[in-house]
C-alpha cells in the first residue's frame, strides 16, 4: 500500500552531503538555477573588471536613453549611463544584501528559536510572547519605522530588514528544533551530562540544519525583493549608487520614452529571485525526499 | 468557547501596550527636532527651543511613553508636525481607498486562487497543474512594484486601455488590484493544492469514497471543507497585511492610501503621524488576526472541543 520505502535524510553529516548533492543534481531545473546564480555571482564579483564603476555613475549627456545595441547591451539611462554596467554593479548590492541579511537573521533566529525550543517552559513562553507581539507589526511597516529612525542607507536598511525578519526566522527555527529536541538521542546526551551549549551546537542544530537551510534560501529571494522595494520608495540605497530598486525608481519618470530602463533592472531582480526560489525547491527535495512525492 | 474568547481578548491589552512601546521606542530613540520641522528654517533657535520645550521632547523616553498612552486613552494621538492638525484627521481619510484596495485584492486572489488550487490538486501532475506550478513560482519571484510597472507599461502606456495613476473611476483600481492579487492568488492556489492533497489522503476521504459518494461530493463536501481552514487564515493575513502593506503599489499607482501617507510622513520626519499610522495598522492587523483565529475555532469542531 505504501510502495517502496524512501530514504529520509534528516541528519546531514559531511558524508551525507554527497547524497544530498546527488539528489539535488537529479532536479535539472534547480541545477540550471544554480548555474544562472553562479553567472550572476560572476558578474557581481568581476563587475569592476567588466565595466569601470566611475563610468557608470558619471553622466554622459551625449548618449541619453539609447535603446539596447551591441555597444550598450541594455541601452543607456536618462543620464546616458550604460545600463548593463549599472545592472551588473547592482547585482553586487542585491546579492550581498540578500546573503548578509539572511545570515544575520538566521543567526538571530537560531539563537532565539533554539533557546526557546530547547529550554521550553518559561523561557520559551517569554521569547515566543515577545516574538508573537512583534509579528503583529506588519513586516514592511516595522522595516520602514526602523529606516525612519536610523535614516536611509545601506547599513540602516540592513539592520531594519534583519530586525524585521528575526521574528519569523525565530518561529520557523523553533518549530524545526522542537521536533529534534524530542528525539531520544537528545535525551541520551542530556542524561550523559553533556553541557546544554554543546548539545545545542553539536546535536540539535546539525540535525535541524536541513529545513533551516531550505527556508533561508527561500528567504533570500524575499529579502532581495524587500530591499529593492525599500530602495524603490527612496528609503534604501540612494542614487547614484546603482541598486536595482533605485534604478527602477529613477526609470519611472522616463517610462514612456525608454521602457528598457524599467525592463532590464526588473528582469535582473526577477531572475535572481527566481534562481534562489528554484534552488530552495531543489534543496527541499534533496534534503527531504518525502516532499518530492508531492 | 466563551472562556477561549475572553482569554484571547485579554491578551490583546498587553500586546497592544507592547506594540505601542516598540513603535514608540523605535521612532523616538532619535527624537529629531520637531520645533524646527514645524516652524521651518526661518525661525530663530530660541523659538524652536521654546516649542520643543512645550512639546516636551526633552523629557525621558519612559515618561513620554506613559504620557502618550495616557493621551491615547483619551483619544489624543498628537498633532501632525507637517499638517498641524490631529493625526487621526490626516490618516483616517485614507481608510476608504485602502479598504477598497485590500478587499478587492483579497476577493480576486481568493476567487482565482482557490478554484485553481482545487483544480491542480484534483488533476495532480497534469499539464495544467505543472503550468500553474511554474506560473506560481515565477510570480513568487516578481516584486510587486515591478509587476505594477510592467502592467502600466503595457495596459496604459502602450495600449492606452487603462488610466495609469490616481483614483476616480473603477478603472483606476484594475491595475493596482491585479498587481496585488496576482502574486497572492498564485500563493493561495499553491496553498489550496497542498492542503487539498493533505486532506484527500485522510481516512475520512477513503471512508467517503468507500461508501460510494460521488467525486464531486467527496471533493467539495469533505476534502475542501477541511482544506480551506489554513487558506482562510492566509486570506485573513493577506487582507490585514494589504491594508498597510500595499504601500509600494500605492506609490507606483499614485493611490492615496495608508502606504503613501506613511512614506510621506517618514520623509518629512513627522513622528506623531508615522507613529499613529503604524500603531493603527498594527492594531488593525492584530485584531483581524484575532477574528480569523476565532472564526477558525468556530468552524473547526476539534478546536472548539478543547475549550468546552
Amino acid at each position: 500500500m505504501f510502495g517502496k520505502k524512501k530514504k529520509i535524510v534528516t541528519n546531514v553529516e559531511p558524508s551525507q552531503w554527497k547524497e544530498v548533492w546527488r539528489l539535488f543534481c537529479k532536479n535539472k531545473v534547480s541545477v540550471v538555477a544554480l548555474i544562472f546564480l553562479c553567472i550572476i555571482l560572476f558578474f557581481a564579483l568581476f563587475a569592476d573588471f567588466i565595466v569601470d564603476y566611475q563610468t557608470i555613475i558619471t553622466p554622459n549627456p551625449q548618449e541619453r536613453m539609447l535603446g539596447p545595441s551591441l555597444q550598450h547591451l541594455f541601452g543607456t539611462d536618462h543620464m546616458g549611463r550604460d545600463l548593463f554596467g549599472r545592472v551588473i554593479h547592482g547585482a553586487r548590492y542585491s546579492l550581498m544584501f540578500g546573503v548578509v541579511c539572511t545570515s544575520l537573521s538566521l543567526f538571530g533566529g537560531c539563537v532565539l528559536g533554539a533557546t526557546a525550543a530547547y529550554f521550553g517552559g518559561k523561557v520559551d513562553a517569554w521569547i515566543m510572547r515577545i516574538i508573537d507581539a512583534l509579528m503583529c507589526i506588519p513586516y514592511m511597516l516595522l522595516a520602514l519605522s526602523l529606516v525612519a529612525a536610523m535614516g536611509s542607507g545601506m547599513e540602516s536598511m540592513t539592520i531594519a530588514i534583519v530586525v524585521a525578519s528575526v521574528p519569523s526566522f525565530t518561529r520557523m527555527i523553533r518549530s524545526v528544533v522542537l521536533t529534534v529536541v524530542r528525539q531520544d538521542y537528545i535525551e541520551a546526551a542530556r542524561s550523559c551530562g553533556v553541557k546544554d551549549r554543546d548539545i545545542i551546537f553539536h546535536h540539535v542544530l546539525p540535525n535541524a540544519i536541513g529545513p533551516i537551510i531550505v527556508n533561508a534560501m527561500m528567504n533570500v529571494a524575499g529579502l532581495i525583493m524587500s530591499a529593492a522595494g525599500l530602495s524603490f520608495i527612496g528609503m534604501g540605497i540612494q542614487p547614484p549608487t546603482p541598486e536595482w530598486g533605485n534604478m527602477l525608481s529613477e526609470a519611472t519618470s522616463w517610462m514612456r520614452q525608454s521602457p528598457h530602463m524599467i525592463i532590464f533592472p526588473g528582469l535582473a531582480i526577477v531572475l535572481t529571485a527566481l534562481c534562489f526560489n528554484l534552488l530552495g525547491d531543489g534543496l527541499t527535495e534533496a534534503l527531504d525526499p518525502r516532499q518530492a512525492e508531492r | 468557547m466563551g472562556k477561549y474568547i475572553l482569554k484571547r481578548l485579554l491578551v490583546v491589552i498587553p500586546t497592544l501596550l507592547f506594540i505601542v512601546f516598540v513603535v514608540f521606542f523605535i521612532l523616538n530613540i532619535t527624537p529629531g527636532d520637531p520645533g524646527r520641522i514645524m516652524l521651518g528654517t526661518t525661525a530663530t533657535q530660541e523659538q524652536v527651543d521654546m516649542l520643543n520645550e512645550s512639546l516636551g521632547v526633552n523629557r525621558p523616553l519612559l515618561v513620554r511613553y506613559v504620557d502618550y498612552i495616557w493621551d491615547a486613552l483619551h483619544g489624543d494621538f498628537g498633532t501632525s508636525y507637517t499638517f498641524n492638525v490631529p493625526v487621526a484627521r490626516v490618516v483616517m481619510p485614507k481608510l476608504p481607498t485602502a479598504l477598497r484596495l485590500a478587499i478587492l485584492s483579497v476577493c480576486c486572489s481568493a476567487l482565482l486562487g482557490i478554484p485553481l488550487g482545487i483544480l491542480s490538486a484534483v488533476k495532480k501532475h497534469s499539464l495544467i497543474d505543472n503550468a500553474l506550478t511554474v506560473l506560481a513560482l515565477f510570480l513568487a519571484s516578481v516584486p510587486g512594484f515591478w509587476l505594477g510597472l510592467m502592467l502600466m507599461l503595457w495596459l496604459s502606456l502602450s495600449w492606452g486601455l487603462l488610466p495609469s495613476s490616481g483614483v476616480g473611476t473603477w478603472q483606476h483600481y484594475i491595475m493596482p488590484v491585479m498587481t496585488l492579487a496576482l502574486p497572492s492568488a498564485a500563493f493561495i492556489s499553491r496553498l489550496t493544492r497542498t492542503t487539498m492533497l493533505d486532506s484527500m489522503n485522510q481516512d475520512y476521504i477513503r471512508t467517503a469514497k468507500g461508501k460510494g459518494a460521488r467525486d464531486r461530493r467527496v471533493i467539495f463536501g469533505h476534502a475542501l471543507r477541511n482544506a480551506l481552514i489554513p487558506v482562510i487564515t492566509q486570506l485573513g493575513m493577506n487582507f490585514a497585511g494589504l491594508l498597510g502593506g500595499a504601500m509600494i503599489t500605492e506609490i507606483v499607482f499614485g493611490l492615496p492610501g495608508f502606504g503613501n501617507a506613511i512614506v510621506a510622513a517618514i520623509k518629512a520626519k513627522d513622528v506623531p503621524l508615522t507613529m499613529f499610522a503604524v500603531i493603527f495598522l498594527s492594531t488593525t492587523f492584530m485584531l483581524i488576526m484575532l477574528v480569523v483565529d476565532l472564526i477558525y475555532a468556530f468552524i473547526d469542531p476539534r478546536i472548539k472541543a478543547q475549550y468546552e
